[in-house]
């Protein structure tokens, strides 16, 4: 890394600067002071850089804001042995991601402002990547008492949500929406109706062949369309996550149509993966909600097409090797995603489905507007979160390299294309390939 | 060449050893994926085997110096004892380890467990297991040959064999017999061997019982599916019952015990109408009066359930045979 000036001021010069908000795709170069994005355009040093400014030549390569991902497990505080918030952070900057929205299942729940706070200071203290708690939406994510919403915004949590639990009880739920519209906060939703998903993979051919037992594409969808009758009874705001099927997307965007205030994001397993991942029982595709059949995996990438998801989110949820080497029905739900969240999401820019400026629109701006977040993108005087990264380098998915505690990676071995190359989280370098 | 196919002309019975086997792989985890010429060349095998078995000397030494180990993780008396018998008739040291699944809760003491057994340099490892993918994830630790005993909802090898075996040697046949199997398929990994192992040989594959306890897309497995036992039963050649198991009569797959053998029970009247020659088969142990009456349990011209369990012995000695013998032509161990 090159020494910092005492001006505070770098220049990313020869970069292919790439802004999905304002649709930016231009050569050019960018201007950091301090923190902050000073300057950039196309124009900018066209004349060559003054003196006293550092200079990091970009190689032609693009330039782009910091990822916003805004579904991530880092198991910290309570179950250390699978993630911490500095190896999480690590994870992230890894992966280009400079702000990260946190799940709140962890031990002890994160449903009070204490929690929230040590969260927040644990996170700063790392300096990576950023990280912005979901607070429980009920006491314990018992699904029954409300948390202390109000406080728990004033904290500092970004939104409220019960993680990988479904806000199941409907008037839980719908006091939920209600009381947290009071605020204007946000739901976020597990989408899947715990009663009909008992099982441990897609129901299916799949499912009755490997003799085990299956979660129906309907517990997704029923969830939905029973929360969006709840959303309208409310007006609250309401976010589901993941999205995995067909059938549950068409309720989204049905509720979408109608003006309701509803968004949805979806992980890169459920583009790029279907449920013939499970293969031979292989845990590392244990993942929650399942992964589906090739029709739905081809509904989702429509979906992310037409706009009706709004965002990619890594879903990352570290396990230890324990965890996982179980047999299908012992073993724990989830995969790590921080760290190939860029390149499998390139996949659909490679395969002709997404323009870059899409893509990188899933990953960026559209979840940090989804939350309300102000990130993920390049503006004169915002925080200057930046990736640089080359999006045509092949490389193999080996999660033995990964920065996160945790391997359980569904894309192990998956031959991918798009590298991060540097990562600057507030102006300072945090990741260089 | 033509291959030698089932329902066809087999070859004669023929002494054991003489078999030249066609049979390559490691372990047998499962029927999917077994060919026709893989499951004839078994039950070649085993014929010769039933003879063995009826004759004075019971006892060969082919087996000799080998270690078999049943490591059952659910209780089994018939299936433990049918593997034990035929390791010893072949003359291999056998072991049981019994564990409950329960004591046994995670995974990792099943890695545990192949470690352990490693360093016991076994030959042969029988596993019954709760969990669907078990003995796969076991077979994939150990340095020993794996015979599936059983393996939660999803393949019992052995039984699928030894059903065939039975049905072979009394209808001369498998191909184009049509086989129904009735009750519990939704659990039963005895219906999904069956239905690869009668599919591959060439035999119809019809499945009978209430919708709650049919798997999701089962017919993608090539077999057709009848709620109303009666209609289901039509002329079929072959009625293979299942057991269903207590915990799943309170209410949540099927309302009440006497409202199942009521509709899906194997009666008299309900076997009327299957072919007049056609025969009953369970894999046992059977509940009566629940899934069939005693009436036809023990109809000895139908009833083919004491010769399953005989049969069980000789296909189980066939596949510990192979299995030793590809065992030695890798030079494992």
């Amino acid at each position: 890394m090159p020494n910092r000036t005492q001006s505070g001021l770098v220049a990313y010069t020869n970069a292919r600067l790439l802004d999905p908000a304002t649709g930016l795709d231009a050569k050019g170069a960018l201007l950091t002071k301090g923190e902050v994005i000073a300057d950039f355009g196309p124009g900018l040093f066209q004349g060559g850089v003054p003196d006293g400014i550092e200079v990091i030549d970009c190689g032609g390569l693009c330039l782009a804001p910091g990822l916003v991902d805004m579904r991530v497990q880092l198991r910290e505080p309570g179950e250390e042995h699978k993630e911490t918030l500095k190896s999480a952070g690590e994870a992230a900057v890894a992966g280009g991601v400079t702000s990260m929205v946190c799940l709140p299942n962890t031990d002890p729940v994160i449903d009070e402002v204490a929690t929230v706070e040590f969260v927040a200071r644990r996170a700063r203290k790392n300096g990576l990547a950023k990280v912005y708690p979901y607070a429980a939406a009920t006491k314990r994510l018992e699904g029954r008492e409300l948390a202390e919403m109000g406080f728990l915004l004033e904290a500092g949590a970004l939104a409220f949500t019960d993680g990988t639990k479904a806000i199941a009880d409907a008037q839980v739920m719908r006091r939920a929406l209600s009381y947290a519209a009071t605020f204007g906060a946000l739901i976020v939703q597990h989408p899947e109706e715990p009663s009909l998903a008992t099982g441990v993979m897609n129901a299916g051919e799949i499912a009755t062949r490997m003799g085990l037992s299956g979660i129906p594409e309907q517990a997704e969808v029923i969830m939905l369309e029973r929360d969006m009758r709840l959303v309208e009874m409310t007006g609250g705001r309401y976010h589901a996550s993941h999205v995995s099927t067909k059938a549950g997307i068409e309720v989204i965007a049905k509720a979408k149509a109608r003006g309701l205030s509803v968004t949805c994001d979806t992980a890169p397993p459920y583009f790029a993966l279907s449920e013939l991942a499970v293969g031979d029982y292989r845990t590392f595709a244990k993942l929650s909600p399942p992964l589906r059949t090739d029709a739905n995996r081809q509904a989702v990438v429509q979906a992310l097409k037409d706009g009706v998801i709004d965002a990619v989110a890594s879903d990352h949820a570290p396990q230890d090797a324990d965890s996982k080497r179980q047999t299908f029905a012992l073993a724990e739900f989830g995969g790590v995603g921080l760290e190939t969240l860029l390149p499998v999401t390139l996949e659909l820019v490679h395969n002709g489905h997404l323009s870059l400026l899409q893509a990188l629109k899933l990953l960026t701006s559209g979840p940090a507007e989804v939350l309300g977040l102000a990130a993920g993108r390049l503006k004169v005087g915002a925080a200057a979160d930046l990736v640089l990264f080359d999006p045509e380098r092949p490389w193999l998915v080996d999660p033995a390299l990964f920065h996160s505690k945790s391997k359980n990676s569904p894309f192990d071995g998956r031959p991918v294309q798009g590298m991060v190359v540097r990562t600057v989280v507030d102006g300072r370098t945090v990741f260089v390939k | 060449m033509r291959l030698p196919l089932a329902g066809g002309k087999r070859p004669p019975y023929s002494s054991a050893t003489m078999i030249e086997p066609r049979f390559t792989h490691r372990h047998l985890l499962g029927i999917q994926g077994l060919g026709p010429l893989e499951i004839t060349t078994i039950l070649d095998l085993a014929d010769g085997y039933v003879a063995q078995n009826r004759s004075d000397d019971k006892r060969k030494n082919l087996l000799l110096g080998r270690t078999v180990v049943n490591l059952f993780f659910e209780n089994s008396t018939r299936t433990r004892t049918s593997f034990e018998l035929a390791g010893k008739r072949l003359g291999a040291d056998v072991i049981n380890m019994q564990t409950s699944a329960s004591s046994v809760a995670k995974g990792e003491t099943l890695i545990d467990t192949a470690m352990t057994l490693n360093a016991m340099h076994l030959d042969v490892l029988v596993v019954r297991h709760p969990d669907s993918g078990a003995v796969k994830l076991l077979s994939e630790k150990v340095n020993c040959a794996v015979i599936n005993g059983g393996d939660g909802s999803h393949e019992h090898p052995t039984q699928a064999l030894l059903d065939a075996l039975t049905i072979r040697r009394r209808k001369g046949r498998i191909e184009g017999l049509t086989v129904a199997i009735c009750g519990d398929v939704l659990h039963s990994r005895v219906a999904r061997s069956n239905i690869h192992l009668l599919n591959a040989m060439g035999a119809r594959v019809r499945l009978i019982g209430p919708r709650t306890l049919m798997p999701s897309e089962v017919t993608r497995l090539g077999v057709e599916v009848f709620h109303d036992m009666r209609k289901g039963l039509d002329d079929v050649d072959v009625v293979m019952m299942l057991r269903i198991q207590n915990e799943r009569m309170n209410g949540r797959f099927i309302p009440s015990i006497r409202e199942y053998f009521h509709f899906f029970g194997l009666d008299r009247d309900k076997l009327s109408r299957a072919k007049p020659d056609a025969v009953i088969m369970h894999p046992g142990p059977m509940n009566r009066g629940v899934e069939i009456d005693s009436d036809v349990a023990d109809d000895v011209e139908r009833s083919l359930i004491r010769e399953q369990v005989e049969m069980g012995v000789a296909v189980r000695m066939a596949c510990l045979d192979l299995l030793t013998r590809n065992l030695a032509n890798r030079g494992v161990q």
